[in-house]
């Protein structure tokens, strides 16, 4: 019984083979012709794409457990960063990417520095207020356009550019490449040191720190990361979306994507961002096309109604229906006892009582 | 000199309007330990109220704050029996579920009711000032304003001089102490959210005699009553007042003497430079 639980709790090792499986047949979906019609392509850019958002949000939100609602900063100056390359430079993307990338590490460092003093609903709203002073910041500054934002020139199909006009397949391996960059690291992350540091920072900073770990450098360290890698999604976005405005990139609403898709998906697990992407996603992008006669914004209703009823009845997401659902009930005596050490896992994810 | 006035007294108006919006917020956050996400919501469905009241029936926003007042309480006994309630258990839960619900009526009000500005006009109070040598005070917001310190009053009075305030105040200290001493924490939870909606009911109320309303109004508003919370720290109503005003003033001051695209970086700049010298506001404990 003890052994068992014990090694309940110990985490497996990474599986190589599955991974890898599940990489090659994404890969192939295009060649084999899966991906047809635009609107398909579309919808699955975007699952990729949010998925590599979320993923990036849970390095510091599931993982670290820092719920920050400022990470449209990041992605907005990532997305800046590539957008100001192309239209203003006139050179390819990639430079802007990278330095966007690097502000963005340089950004989370300064504004974690000082936030993670503050606990609970007071960090919230410092993440909140500094997304509002970006996005005002941005809408005055002309170099990066102000409130008009930056407008893509056409320019020719291929990476070089990293625009394709006439199919998305362009953008699709570009998505990938983003998704399994991000995926990877926090794969790694997840049986590494680093991982295991911050979920101890996670389940009781003051107990993390007794045993050495240094919580500040390590929060900030994952601050950094994911602003990075939120950075390289704002990129995307904006050679996607063909152009920039502070209130498309910098504001709340893109702040809560990122914290809501790993949140349905499940926070704090490495599958969590891509169920969560791979299921909220078509749901939204099929109900804004087909409900469109019932009028402008039914398709955030329906996802309104969607968080709520989940924040109810399951705040570990969709990951944790699938937890549930696989568990036999011949582990009935033992629910009681997996439930609290679940529950308290979760109040370690969700801020805890402050 | 007069123009300084203007300005202080323009801060001023904004400020008490603030502290009427930000009263319902920091009294929920206070007993619940719950940032209600939809609290701007919740002013543009009063203020929707009031605008229907008076387009259809010729109802003055004088009056029509009663009624937005009234079903604003009702929207948020509901809101806490369906939603809070269902996700007190864990912390972040109701303010991701409080947003869902944001999501919600910002998008009904907006299938509805249209993206357009709708402007009430033949009010009482529209367009009349006070003119005091060269200063002026439009009455609207004077009224407002007045609206503002007598709701702060009584709430003050009714949370610090009252059984049932004492009762509200047991609880958001320790709900299991006071439900060991005999108070139904749960009518005092769903007291308060009813009591925290009806006060930004009566704010969505009045300010349709000088504001328009249209789907989007709450979401700053609400952002700023965060900001006044958080700045005033948790749950007090004094804290609040002063810290709305404070966010008005510096509104104004920032919005003439800077630019007026800067009034909102200084609004939250300043918060932000506030929340790291006293990262629990200015009143908190």
């Amino acid at each position: 019984m003890q052994k068992s639980e014990y090694q309940d709790c110990r985490q497996k090792k990474p599986r190589f083979i599955p991974w890898l499986a599940l990489v090659l047949a994404l890969a192939l979906l295009p060649i084999i012709g899966i991906i047809k019609g635009n609107f398909l392509s579309h919808v699955l850019v975007m699952i990729l794409l949010n998925a590599s958002m979320a993923q990036a949000w849970n390095i510091i939100g599931g993982y670290a457990g820092q719920i920050s609602f400022g990470h449209s900063v990041f992605f907005g100056i990532g997305a800046y960063g590539a957008a100001y390359a192309v239209t203003t430079l006139k050179i390819t993307p990639y430079p802007g990417m990278i330095v966007g990338a690097l502000i963005a590490c340089v950004v989370a460092l300064i504004i974690g520095y000082p936030t993670f003093r503050l606990k609970g609903h007071y960090f919230a709203i410092a993440t909140f207020a500094i997304v509002e002073v970006f996005n005002r910041l941005f809408m005055i500054w002309d170099t990066v356009g102000g409130a008009i934002g930056l407008d893509y020139p056409i320019l020719k199909d291929g990476w070089r550019n990293f625009t394709w006009s006439r199919t998305k397949v362009g953008y699709y391996y570009g998505a990938l490449i983003l998704f399994v960059l991000i995926f990877s690291i926090v794969r790694t992350m997840e049986h590494a040191k680093f991982g295991y540091y911050l979920k101890a920072i996670r389940e009781g900073q003051e107990t993390a720190e007794s045993l050495g770990v240094n919580s500040r450098r390590y929060k900030l360290l994952a601050m950094a990361l994911s602003a990075a890698m939120a950075a390289f999604c704002g990129a995307f976005f904006a050679q996607y979306n063909y152009r920039v405005d502070p209130s498309m990139v910098l504001s709340l609403d893109m702040s809560m994507k990122f914290v809501l898709i790993t949140i349905l998906g499940g926070i704090g697990t490495l599958w969590g961002p891509l169920l969560g992407a791979a299921i909220l996603i078509p749901l939204q992008e099929y109900t804004r096309a087909y409900l469109a006669r019932l009028g402008p914004g039914i398709d955030l209703i329906i996802f309104g109604i969607i968080i709520i009823l989940m924040m109810e009845f399951q705040p570990r997401g969709l990951m944790g229906i699938l937890e549930n659902l696989r568990k036999p009930s011949h582990a009935l005596v033992k629910r009681s006892n997996t439930n609290s050490v679940q529950n308290n896992r979760l109040k370690g994810h969700l801020g805890g009582k402050q | 000199m007069s123009l300084f006035f203007q300005i202080l007294l323009d801060g001023l108006w904004s400020g008490l309007l603030y502290a009427l919006i930000s009263s319902g917020l920091s009294l929920i956050w206070g007993v619940l330990d719950v940032i209600n996400f939809a609290h701007g919501e919740f002013l543009m469905v009063g203020m929707y109220v009031s605008f229907f009241l008076g387009f259809l029936f010729k109802m003055d926003p004088l009056i029509s704050w009663v009624a937005s007042g009234a079903f604003l309480f009702i929207l948020g006994v509901l809101t806490y029996k369906l939603v809070i309630k269902r996700t007190l258990k864990m912390a972040m839960a109701p303010l991701l579920a409080s947003f869902g619900l944001s999501m919600v009526l910002k998008n009904i009000a907006m299938n509805r009711f249209t993206p357009n500005f709708r402007i009430l006009s033949g009010t009482i109070m529209e367009g009349k000032v006070i003119s005091l040598g060269s200063v002026i005070i439009p009455v609207p917001n004077l009224v407002t304003a007045i609206f503002s310190l007598v709701i702060l009053g009584i709430l003050y009075w009714m949370l610090t001089k009252t059984r049932f305030g004492w009762a509200v105040q047991a609880t958001a200290m320790d709900p299991e102490a006071a439900q060991l001493m005999g108070i139904n924490t749960e009518h005092i939870f769903v007291l308060v959210f009813g009591l925290g909606g009806a006060c930004v009911g009566i704010a969505g109320g009045l300010l349709p005699s000088y504001l328009a309303t249209h789907p989007d109004v709450g979401t700053l508003f609400g952002l700023i009553a965060f900001i006044v919370v958080a700045l005033g720290g948790f749950g007090s109503i004094p804290g609040a007042l002063v810290a709305a005003i404070l966010v008005g003033l510096i509104e104004s001051f920032a919005g003439f003497y800077i630019a007026p695209v800067f009034k909102y970086i200084a609004v939250f700049g300043v918060y932000l430079v506030v929340i790291l010298i006293r990262p629990k506001g200015i009143k908190g404990w």
